[in-house]
């Protein structure tokens, strides 16, 4: 009946729902996080307009500047040790876990475990672990007479985000290698033979063929691994609070967003500065899109066929 | 010879290593609820005295658990109907309806995939609270589902692409409605499509504790990430329920993830092996 009623526009009815779902809960929170930053803010009032005044605040002025530049170089030595591990550690797992050798189906499915755990577990598990009087780690430490090494992991500044880096490696790092792994697994074994029938050993292969061929891939995980890296917050929500203890020094663009955006209930800060927080979100997505963007093409210059 | 046995045995022993250093904190987590708080301090390492199952009664009763757990259970399945709905409609019309600017219609939806929804909280709080959504399970299913529609359009699209187009003319031809091809004819044929999108979706939201954390305020709407964070608050010192409790949360997913594995990585590197 709606058949005949639509006719040839029949496509409106299949593509209404999700576009409105979409459209609304989706493309127009996005859209519209630019014209919150271009305002003035009283609580959830919108004032007048302030041009660029808010993206000044963050960029320009203290306090916002200055914890703003530090939750930036926090998510950029995050994304940096994160792509730095899965690029060799992941990389050279995917390249063990192809070739199907006795055992390596339990590794592979063994690593790809605390994947499968929310941020909010693993972050709870780790904040027991390195509780520095009882948690597990110490104790091992002190177990395998490291004792001099236990040290509150979470609570000094020089150690603080270096953990919480790792300890989102070691949830995370299951998933690049089951990435790379089925993108290895999508090259053709006759390019590889052929290199090798041609003379090159294992090394000249590896450098030449199968890397080149698996770069799409590595690339595309990259992407979404900045995107993911630049959106932290949980773990540090979590484990530190959402001042990014100690002393700021876990602090991420996520948790400075959060603060700004929300309040913070635990130290009693100035809740919902609308306009500034969406100043730093939009700021975010810039850098998301441009980073996705740039990556994208450069995907594109170098697709391969085969 | 001799090098490639020196070489096994490194290779072997380094994943063996590198096994423990994934599993064991897991291993740890789940031989720790088993014990009794003052079990936990004076030996970290060794099995429990006893392997009652108390600690994990205590936890789904008095903490709250299974309210939580409901939840996640309908926020996450009713999020999940809705994208499935929506997304294999669109992509139906994408794929296989001849209109002008269908190309558009798609960049509208594969614009999203690489943007985070997190960006957008701000407006999409005060949508939700316009809309009298806030503190109620629909923010997170209309929010989680507007999120995966994106990925679910272009892996479905690409499937029902990949579909003979005769079927549909045929199922038309025998007098089936446009609704009738799509849900009798073309659906029933990318049901394992839809298992992958299903499963890319379905991770992150289970997961999820940030959405959660700033629509929902009632106890008894929380879903388990955000129970959680509550739950550790109120038995900071209990370490045997905080273990336990953690068991429970990460146990749907580890067996889900044990007992369809294939699946599992078939939905999580669709797209990005094939983006």
């Amino acid at each position: 009946m709606l058949d005949r009623w639509l006719g040839r526009r029949i496509h409106l009815a299949f593509l209404l729902p999700g576009m409105v779902l979409y459209g609304l809960f989706m493309v127009y929170p996005l859209a519209s996080s630019l014209g919150y930053s271009l305002f003035e803010w009283d609580g959830l009032i919108r004032e007048g307009f302030a041009g660029l005044r808010n993206f000044r605040t963050v960029l320009f002025e203290p306090p916002y500047s200055v914890r703003f530049v530090g939750a930036l170089k926090h998510n950029v030595l995050f994304f940096a040790m994160t792509f730095a591990i899965q690029s060799t550690l992941g990389l050279f797992f995917a390249l063990m876990f192809r070739q199907k050798r006795r055992g390596f189906g339990f590794f592979q499915a063994a690593y790809f475990l605390p994947y499968t755990l929310s941020l909010v577990v693993v972050g709870f598990l780790w904040l027991l672990l390195l509780n520095p009087l009882w948690g597990g780690f110490n104790q091992l430490l002190r177990l395998v007479g490291l004792g001099k090494w236990a040290q509150p992991w979470l609570g000094q500044t020089r150690t603080a985000l270096v953990s919480i880096i790792l300890i989102n490696a070691w949830r995370w790092l299951g998933f690049p290698i089951l990435v790379f792994l089925a993108g290895l697994q999508a090259i053709p074994a006759e390019l590889e033979e052929a290199a090798r029938v041609d003379g090159a050993n294992a090394w000249q292969t590896l450098r030449h063929v199968t890397l080149p061929l698996l770069a799409p891939v590595m690339g595309m995980v990259t992407i979404l691994t900045f995107i993911y890296d630049f959106n932290a917050f949980e773990l540090v929500f979590v484990m530190q609070g959402s001042n990014g203890g100690p002393a700021y020094s876990t602090d991420l663009l996520g948790t400075f967003f959060y603060r700004t955006a929300f309040g913070d209930s635990t130290t009693g800060g100035e809740p919902g500065q609308i306009g500034i927080a969406s100043a730093i979100a939009v700021l975010m997505l810039v850098m998301v899109a441009a980073v996705s963007w740039a990556g994208i093409r450069l995907l594109q210059g170098r697709q391969v066929e085969y | 010879m001799a090098t490639r046995r020196l070489w096994d045995v490194l290779l072997y022993g380094f994943l063996t290593a590198m096994a423990v250093v994934f599993v064991a904190p897991l291993a740890l987590m789940v031989v720790t609820a088993f014990k009794s708080t003052r079990e936990i301090f004076m030996n970290p390492f060794g099995l429990p005295a006893s392997w009652s199952l108390e600690p994990f009664a205590r936890v789904w009763s008095r903490a709250n658990f299974s309210v939580y757990f409901r939840n996640s259970v309908w926020v996450t399945g009713a999020s999940l109907v809705l994208v499935l709905t929506c997304a294999s409609m669109a992509s139906y019309a994408i794929a296989r309806l001849p209109f002008r600017g269908r190309q558009w219609v798609y960049l509208f939806f594969l614009a999203g995939i690489m943007v985070p929804i997190r960006l957008g909280i701000l407006p999409l709080f005060l949508l939700m609270k316009q809309l009298h959504l806030l503190n109620t399970h629909w923010a997170l299913i209309f929010t989680y589902a507007a999120s995966g529609m994106p990925m679910s359009v272009f892996l479905l699209t690409g499937f029902l692409r990949s579909l003979p187009g005769e079927l549909r003319e045929a199922a038309r031809i025998d007098g089936c409605t446009e609704f009738q091809a799509f849900w009798k004819v073309m659906l029933p044929l990318v049901r394992p499509a839809l298992a992958t999108v299903a499963i890319v979706n379905f991770v992150p939201w289970w997961n999820d504790m940030f959405f959660p954390l700033l629509f929902i305020q009632s106890d008894r709407l929380k879903t388990i990430p955000l129970g959680m964070t509550i739950f550790f608050g109120q038995y900071q010192t209990d370490w045997g329920l905080l273990f336990a409790g953690m068991v429970l949360a990460s146990l749907p997913l580890v067996a889900l993830y044990l007992a369809m594995s294939r699946q599992f990585i078939a939905g999580l590197t669709a797209g990005a092996v094939k983006g």
